[in-house]
């Protein structure tokens, strides 16, 4: 079966010949509809391998294929989502989740004869993410979590094939983050889309990855990848378990390590 | 919001005194004014201030009956050249921000010039357009338009160059186009920096039109203080200042209503400048 993502001994250097060697040597694979998470230390790499794998950056040397295709210009099957919600202030919560489709081609001149039908696709993810009834709100008006509720629902109204998540949950409280857990969880059960997630958080990836990457220190490339055993639908309790603890504990060292390399 | 509470309190207690159901914050303005005017007055009593030095407010106010009708003419004079001068500058101000700010490399670019033909006093410039315009009301406009389309260039381009790198990543990743990222982000959230500018560019509007005036026409509060100067009616000098302060108070009232209209959001959004 071919990788949805497949990535194969790429470097990507920023500003110039002279510039930060980010990552080097990078090879990795994302099968379609399987839930990827990245670790490593901080400043590895891993904001830099979302951004080649959308085609926001175009690596110096190796090869970057998305469905099938060289990427060598942004690649419109994806949805991403910051840690940062970056919803606009001045658009309604629900105008802010349409925004995607005044964008991509496939929908942009779809969007003003089919208003109804994409405004219905919207509430329904408002609904999935537990935003029922609050897409005439302003931003502003929400909470952190729930900005990034919205901004999950942004990420996703375009149907894309890949989700792209770097460290969606980092500035959210430890209960509102097990709420989301489980949120993106779902989302990945109902619509069998493929997600890649950078996280620092070495219990969330655990729990929602099929399979986790671990990354060297800067320049950035793979160290180790692990499978997760455990069976889905997952519960929260499974992170009570001691296989659980075991892996995130292994994780830990690995990354501890790869620090005091550098 | 004050005057809601007050509102209530006073319904709830129907029996207060009338100073307690005065809503201060409102008056404040006026009463301070009416403040510097005692003042002034009082200063002037006490120093004895010939009228030629510094006039009272009352004397000021004399001569604003008895010259009412040239008053009221360089009045509107003065506000139409300004006017005129501000509208040119909010077009071209708005043009030349949206374009300076559509890329690092123009940004880069034009800056330097931008802030050299800035650091130019505009007064110096006025000889130079009544060589090419002759006196009168063209070179005034044309100054009060010099002088406040810059903090309108400025403020736009800022807009537009400091948009979130995420939230151009997002819509990159889309497919979109500059000219997408412009009409979907850039534009929208350069409007509270270009409706926060035009306070200040009416101000400095005002002050390149009098300016202009007061060397280089026949018309106008400017004119019309410089000769009052000439032939030492220190009064009516006055009486144009104050003329000049109820147009810019004017002015400045309608920028900051406009502003609230039309970007509400900024200022209850976390989004500030
Ligand atoms: N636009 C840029 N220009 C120059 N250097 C950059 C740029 N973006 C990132 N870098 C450098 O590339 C390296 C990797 O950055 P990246 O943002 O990918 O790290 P990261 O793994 O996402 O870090 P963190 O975990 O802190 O988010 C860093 O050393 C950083 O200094
Ligand atoms: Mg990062």
């Amino acid at each position: 079966m071919p990788h949805l993502v497949s990535i194969d001994n790429v470097d990507m250097r920023y500003g110039g010949v002279n510039g930060t060697l980010a990552v080097s040597g990078l090879t990795m694979k994302v099968d379609k509809g399987e839930f990827a998470a990245v670790v490593g230390p901080s400043g590895c790499g891993k904001s830099t391998l979302m951004k080649l794998v959308t085609g926001l950056h175009i690596p110096q040397s190796g090869v970057v294929i998305v469905a099938g295709s060289q990427v060598t210009e942004p690649v419109s099957i994806v949805g991403m989502a910051f840690q940062n919600p970056t919803m606009l202030p001045w658009r309604t919560t629900l105008d802010n989740i349409l925004l995607p489709l005044e964008i991509v081609e496939k929908h942009r001149h779809r969007l003003r004869a089919h208003k109804k039908e994409y405004v219905e696709k919207a509430e329904h993810l408002l609904e999935t993410v537990g935003l029922k009834g609050f897409g005439s709100k302003f931003p502003w008006q929400l909470s952190g979590g729930m900005q990034q509720r919205a901004n999950l629902c942004r990420a996703l109204i375009h149907e894309p094939e890949l989700l792209m998540l770097d460290e969606p949950f980092g500035a959210l409280d430890a209960f509102t983050r097990e709420e989301l857990w489980c949120v993106i969880r779902d989302l990945h059960a109902a619509q069998g889309v493929t997600i890649i997630l950078v996280t620092h958080d070495l219990r969330e990836a655990t729990f929602l990855a099929d399979r986790i990457f671990v990354m060297s220190a800067r320049p950035g490339r793979v160290l180790k990848e692990h499978v997760v055993p455990f069976a889905r639908p997952r519960d929260l309790d499974v992170m009570y378990e001691k296989g659980f603890n075991d892996m995130v504990h292994e994780l830990h060292g690995e990354i501890a390590s790869a620090r005091v390399v550098a | 919001m004050s005057a809601v509470t007050e509102n209530t309190a006073s319904s709830a207690a129907p029996a207060r005194p009338l100073l307690a159901r005065v809503n201060w914050t409102s008056l404040a303005p006026w009463l301070y004014t009416l403040g510097l005017f005692v003042l002034w007055e009082l200063l002037v009593m006490a120093l004895d201030m010939p009228p030629t030095i510094l006039p009272a407010p009352t004397r000021v106010f004399e001569a604003i009956m008895q010259y009412w009708s040239p008053i009221w003419k360089n009045s509107l004079q003065t506000l139409y050249t300004t006017t005129v001068g501000f509208a040119i500058a909010v077009a071209a101000g708005l043009a030349l921000g949206l374009f300076v700010g559509w890329s690092k490399t123009i940004y880069a670019g034009l800056y330097p010039l931008m802030i050299g033909f800035n650091v130019i006093p505009k007064v110096a410039l006025v000889p130079i357009l009544v060589i090419w315009f002759g006196i009168g009301a063209v070179p005034a406009v044309l100054t009060a338009f010099l002088i406040s389309f810059f903090p309108i260039v400025v403020n736009v381009a800022t807009g537009l160059a400091t948009i979130e790198p995420e939230t151009e990543d997002v819509l990159r990743a889309l497919g979109a186009k500059k000219m997408d990222i412009m009409l979907k982000v850039g534009i929208p959230r350069s409007m509270p920096y270009f409706f926060g500018s035009l306070k200040i560019a009416i101000t400095l509007a005002f002050v390149g039109s009098v300016v202009s005036e007061t060397v280089a026409s026949n018309y106008g509060l400017g004119y019309m203080m410089s000769s009052a100067q000439s032939q030492f009616n220190v009064p009516l000098v006055f009486a144009g200042l104050l003329a000049l302060a109820v147009e810019g108070i004017a002015m400045y009232a309608l920028m900051a209503w406009i502003e609230m209209r039309m970007t509400g959001w900024a200022h209850r959004s976390s989004m500030s400048h």
